[in-house]
C-alpha cells in the first residue's frame, strides 16, 4: 500500500506538466482556510450557483482545473477573486481521470488544510448544515482528530422525463430535480482499500436492472483534513493511506456523515452523455455515458410514486441516509 | 466590588475570553486570567495590552497546560492565589475556561452564591461512585504512575499501565487523603481554597498529584473534602462530555436549550457562535426567571448523541454505520414473519392473512421471477425495485432494506426452497425474524401440476434438497430467530392450532380466536402420489408420514370448512 500511494504520488508529480496556470490567488490562502478543489469541462452553466452555494457554505478559496473547456468556463473562473484555475488540455483518462491532476494541486496548495473535493454537480449537505457553517464541523472533527468525513452521493431526479427538467444558469438545480430514492441502496467493503462500496439509487433502478454489478459507486469521501503525503486512488471513493477511509463504524456505532446531492439527472444530461461517450475519456471507456445515451434514447423517467422529494438533511438523518453521530 | 472573583483558564480564541471577562468586570466581578504558555508571546502581550484598561482583570503567572497534565491544576492555583492575595473583598472563586459563558445574569449568579456563603460547589465522588472515567481507569489513577500521554503516546501508555498492574507496582496515596473525582469547573470559598493553597503538607500533596492521571478531576476535588464545611458535590458549569471524554460544543442552534437550562455557565462555546455570545452577553435582566439549575433537557439531547455514536440505529446500514459480523445490535429493525408452505396448503392464504392480522403480506419476495410485492406493486417504499436481479446483488441489503424502509409497518412474506436462498443465514440470525414452516409443502403445487412424472420427480428431489439444507441453517446453535416448524402430515392434521400461534406472531393487532380459517387445498390422491414417488425410487421424507391411500386426508377433510367454531 505504501508502493501504491508513492507510485500515485510519482504519478501525479509527473502530471503537474498538464497544468498551465490562468489565473493563480493562492496567495491569499491563509493558515486555516477551507479549500474546495473541482475539475470541471464545459461547466458554465452550472458554475454561478456552484460558487454561491459553497461560498454561503464557508469555503475561503477555490482551485479549479478546467479541462478544455470551450463554453467560457475558463474566463469566467478567471475572473474570479476566491479562485484559482490551472488549464489542463491533455487527455483526462490518462491523468486517471483527473485524481493525478487533484492530487497535486492538493499536495501543493492544501497541506493541513480541510479541503472539499466535489465535482461541479455536487452539493455537500452536512449535520446542522442550515444552522452551522462548514466551519463549526470541520472544528469538530479536528476536536475529535477525525481527519476525513464521508458524504454518499444522493441522485436527484426530476418529476417527469429527464429532458423535460431544463436548467438555467444561476438556478438552484434542486428546483427542478427535487426528488430521490431514499432506501434502495446496497453496500459492501472493499478489502484492498477498506472504503465501503455503496451501489443503487435511481441509476441502478432504471439503468443498471440487467447489470447491477456495474452501477456507479455512491460512497465518498469528499472533505479531508490534507496532508501532503494523502492521495485519491479513485475519484473521490478511496484515499491512501487506509485509515483515511475509515469513515464509518463497525461496532454497531455511527459517526457522523454528510451527502452529496447530485444534480446530474436533469436535461444536460443527454449533451453530456453524447460528448463524454464521443471523447472516450471517462471510467471504464465512458460505460455509464454509454449506459445513459442508450437508455436516453427512449426518454427516462427515474420518478416513481414512492419517490421522497427532499426538505433537509434532517430528513435524510431520519433516513438513515446520514448520520448526526455524535454531533450535537 | 463583587464576593465573587472569576479565575478563567485561556489557551485560544482570546478575543472570545476577554469579551466575556469584560461582562463579569462589568458587574464588578474581578478577573483572574491565565493564559496557556504555549500561546506565542506576542500573542500575549497584545491580549494584555488590550485588557490593561480594566483595572479588575490580572494575569496570573503562565504555565503549560496538556490535557490530563498537572499545568491545569498548577494554573488554576497560581491564578487562585493571586485572586485571594489581590481582592480581599471576593469570598467565592469561580474557576472557568475560556469558552465558558454565563448564561444568566450576572447579579443573579452573585446573589445566588451570597445566600449560600459557606457553601463549597464542587462535584466531588469517591471513585466508586463514577462511570464516566476514560480508559477504564478510576482507582488506578491514584496508585498508577503516568509518564507518557495518553493522546500522543497511546502504545506506551497502556504498555506502561499494564506493566505496573503485572509487577504489582503500588503507588503510595499521601495520609488522611481519599481519592475523589469530579468535573474540573468548580467554584470555591475563600475559606477552603486558602486552606488548600496554604496547607502546610501542600508541596507533598503537589508532589503526589503531579504523577496522578488528570489531576485537574482530582487535586481539588480531594482536598476540598479536607476542609470544607459544606460541600455541595455538583458543578455550577453546564459541561457535557462525549464518550471520549471529550466536551460537546455548544452552537447558536442551542439558544433556546440553553435558555431553558437556567444554568448559571455553560461549556464549552463555540468561539463563532455569534448570536450565543451576543444574546448572553448583552444585558438580559428579566430575560429569564430566578430558578434552580436543570439542565435536564440538554442532558437528553447529549446522551442520546452518545447513544447514537455508541449503539446506533438498529438494522440501519449505512454510509458511516457498517457492523461487522455479531455486533449489529439487531440485523433489522422492526419484527416481521416469513412463512414457508402455507399458501401451497391453502388456496387463499395471503389474503386472509392480511385480513385477519393488518399486516403487509407479500408473495414470494424471492421467487426466481421477480419480488412478489403485495398488491402486484412493481416498487415498494424507499425506491426498491421489484427486479430480481436489483435483488440478487444483494439479497439480505434487500431484506434489511425492506424492513428499515417500512419500520413501524409489520412485513409478512412467502418464502421456499425454489427461492433465492442467500438470505437463509440472516433470517436465522435476525432475532426479529419470525420463520414458520411447513416442511415439504412444496410437493404440492408437483402433485397438482401437469409436468411428465420424470420432470416432477428431478424436481421434488432438487426441492428437498435445498428445503433440507436450509433446515439445518434453520436450526444451528447461532439461530436467534422465533422458529416453527411442522412437517405437512403434521400441519394437515390439525391446521388450527399453529395458524392460531402464527396469527398472534404476526398479527399487529392482536386475535383472541380465529373465527375463520383459510380454505385448504384438495389433497386427495396426495398420499398415493408420495407413494409414487417412493416408488420411482426418491424418498419424500420431508413431509412426515403420509398415509398412501385418502384415509388420512379424508379424517381432516372437516377442517376445510371455510368457518370454524371453537
Amino acid at each position: 500500500m505504501r508502493l501504491r500511494r508513492k507510485r500515485r504520488i510519482l504519478r501525479c508529480l509527473r502530471k503537474r506538466r498538464d497544468l498551465v496556470p490562468v489565473s493563480v490567488n493562492t496567495n491569499s490562502i491563509r493558515r486555516k482556510d477551507i479549500l474546495l478543489i473541482s475539475v470541471i469541462r464545459n461547466e458554465k452553466i452550472r458554475l454561478p450557483y456552484f460558487l454561491d452555494y459553497y461560498r454561503q457554505l464557508g469555503i475561503n478559496h477555490f482551485l479549479f482545473v478546467d479541462n478544455a473547456s470551450d463554453d467560457g468556463s475558463l474566463e469566467y473562473l478567471a475572473g474570479q477573486p476566491d479562485v484559482s484555475v490551472w488549464r489542463a488540455d491533455a487527455s483526462y483518462r490518462r491523468a486517471s481521470f483527473g485524481v493525478d491532476w487533484t492530487n497535486y494541486l492538493l499536495r501543493k496548495f492544501a497541506h493541513r488544510h480541510w479541503v472539499l473535493t466535489v465535482d461541479p454537480d455536487e452539493f455537500f449537505i452536512y449535520p446542522f448544515c442550515d444552522t452551522r457553517p462548514i466551519r463549526a464541523l470541520t472544528d469538530w472533527l479536528d476536536g475529535c482528530a477525525v481527519r476525513s468525513f464521508s458524504a454518499m452521493l444522493i441522485d436527484m431526479y426530476p418529476e417527469g422525463p429527464v429532458e423535460d427538467a431544463v436548467y438555467s444558469e444561476g438556478q438552484n438545480p434542486f428546483d427542478i430535480a427535487n426528488w430521490f430514492d431514499a432506501g434502495n441502496y446496497t453496500i459492501t467493503k472493499n478489502p484492498t482499500y477498506g472504503n465501503l462500496w455503496i451501489q443503487g439509487g435511481p441509476r441502478a433502478r432504471v439503468f443498471f436492472r440487467d447489470e447491477p454489478k456495474k452501477a456507479p459507486a455512491l460512497n465518498k469521501i469528499p472533505l479531508v483534513k490534507w496532508d501532503k503525503r494523502y492521495v485519491y486512488v479513485s475519484s473521490t471513493h478511496a484515499l491512501l493511506p487506509r485509515g483515511l477511509n475509515q469513515v464509518y463504524d463497525e461496532w454497531g456505532g455511527e459517526k457522523a456523515s454528510g451527502a452529496l446531492l447530485h444534480a446530474k439527472l436533469i436535461s444536460t444530461l443527454g449533451e453530456k452523455a453524447q460528448e463524454e461517450m464521443e471523447r472516450g475519456q471517462h471510467y471504464r471507456s465512458s460505460g455509464e455515458y454509454r449506459a445513459y445515451a442508450k437508455h436516453l434514447a427512449d426518454m427516462p423517467e427515474f420518478w416513481c410514486d414512492k419517490s421522497e422529494s427532499y426538505i433537509n438533511w434532517r430528513q435524510l438523518e431520519i433516513l438513515g441516509l446520514m448520520s448526526k453521530g455524535n454531533w450535537a | 466590588m463583587s464576593n465573587l472573583g472569576i479565575v478563567m483558564l485561556v489557551h485560544t480564541a482570546l478575543n472570545r475570553a476577554g469579551q466575556v471577562a469584560r461582562h463579569w468586570t462589568a458587574s464588578g466581578c474581578p478577573v483572574v486570567i491565565h493564559v496557556d504558555r504555549k500561546v506565542p508571546d506576542k500573542v500575549y502581550a497584545e491580549f494584555v495590552a488590550a485588557c490593561s484598561d480594566d483595572p479588575l482583570i490580572r494575569f496570573s503567572e503562565r504555565h503549560v497546560c496538556n490535557w490530563g497534565g498537572w499545568g491545569i491544576v498548577a494554573a488554576s492555583q497560581s491564578a487562585a492565589a493571586l485572586m485571594l492575595e489581590v481582592f480581599p473583598d471576593v469570598r467565592h472563586v469561580f474557576l472557568t475556561s475560556g469558552a465558558c459563558l454565563p448564561l444568566r445574569p450576572v447579579d443573579e449568579l452573585v446573589t445566588y452564591l451570597s445566600d449560600r456563603p459557606r457553601v463549597d460547589f464542587i462535584e466531588s465522588a469517591t471513585t466508586s461512585d463514577v462511570s464516566w472515567t476514560i480508559g477504564g481507569l478510576d482507582q488506578e489513577r491514584f496508585t498508577l504512575r503516568f509518564p507518557f500521554s495518553w493522546r500522543k503516546n497511546r502504545k506506551l501508555f497502556d504498555a506502561y499501565v499494564k506493566l505496573q498492574r503485572a509487577l504489582r507496582i503500588r503507588r503510595h496515596i499521601p495520609e488522611g487523603l481519599v481519592p475523589h473525582m469530579g468535573s474540573q469547573w468548580w467554584c470555591l470559598t475563600r475559606q477552603t481554597l486558602s486552606a488548600i493553597l496554604q496547607d502546610p503538607k501542600r508541596a507533598t500533596y503537589d508532589r503526589y498529584f503531579r504523577r496522578v492521571w488528570i489531576p485537574d478531576e482530582s487535586y481539588f476535588q480531594t482536598l476540598t473534602r479536607l476542609y470544607s464545611t459544606h460541600i455541595e458535590s455538583r458543578s455550577l458549569t453546564l459541561s457535557k462530555f462525549d464518550y471520549q471524554g471529550r466536551p460537546h460544543i455548544f452552537y447558536d442552534d442551542h439558544l433556546q436549550l440553553l435558555r431553558r437550562s437556567d444554568c448559571f455557565v455553560a461549556r464549552k462555546i463555540w468561539p463563532n457562535a455569534n448570536r450565543l455570545y451576543q444574546a448572553f452577553l448583552t444585558d438580559q435582566a428579566g430575560a429569564m426567571k430566578p430558578a434552580e439549575p436543570n439542565p435536564s433537557k440538554i442532558d437528553r439531547v447529549f446522551s442520546k448523541a452518545v447513544e447514537r455514536r455508541t449503539r446506533g440505529r438498529d438494522g440501519l446500514y449505512m454510509q458511516s454505520r457498517f457492523p461487522r459480523h455479531g455486533n449489529e445490535n439487531g440485523l433489522t429493525s422492526f419484527p416481521y414473519s416469513v412463512f414457508q408452505g402455507f399458501t401451497e396448503v391453502f388456496e387463499d392464504f395471503e389474503p386472509w392473512l392480511a385480513n385477519i392480522t393488518g399486516a403487509r403480506v407479500h408473495g414470494h419476495l424471492f421467487g426466481p421471477q421477480r419480488a412478489e410485492f403485495a398488491g402486484g406493486e412493481t416498487i415498494v417504499n424507499g425506491g426498491l425495485s421489484d427486479c430480481a436481479k436489483l435483488r440478487d446483488y444483494n439479497p439480505t441489503a434487500f431484506v434489511s432494506n425492506l424492513i428499515w424502509n417500512t419500520r413501524g409497518e409489520k412485513q409478512c412474506f412467502q418464502f421456499g426452497p425454489a427461492d433465492t436462498q442467500e438470505i437463509n443465514w440472516f433470517l436465522a440470525r435476525d432475532k426479529n425474524a419470525q420463520i414458520s414452516v411447513i416442511t415439504g409443502a412444496w410437493a404440492i403445487p408437483l402433485f397438482r401440476s401437469n409436468l411428465n412424472f420424470a420432470d416432477i420427480r428431478a424436481e421434488a428431489a432438487r426441492l428437498q434438497q435445498i428445503e433440507t439444507k436450509q433446515l439445518e441453517i434453520l436450526s444451528s446453535v447461532w439461530t436467534k430467530a422465533r422458529l416453527r416448524t411442522w412437517t405437512l402430515a403434521e400441519f394437515v392434521e390439525s391446521p388450527v392450532e399453529p395458524l392460531q400461534a402464527v396469527v398472534e406472531d404476526a398479527g399487529t393487532v392482536q386475535t383472541s380466536h380465529l373465527t375463520e380459517a383459510p380454505k385448504m387445498v384438495d389433497l386427495t390422491g396426495f398420499g398415493q402420489f408420495l407413494q409414487n414417488l417412493k416408488n420411482q425410487g426418491m424418498h419424500p421424507y420431508l413431509m412426515g408420514d403420509f398415509p398412501p391411500d385418502d384415509s388420512f386426508t379424508n379424517r381432516i377433510r372437516p377442517y376445510r370448512k371455510p368457518y370454524l367454531v371453537q
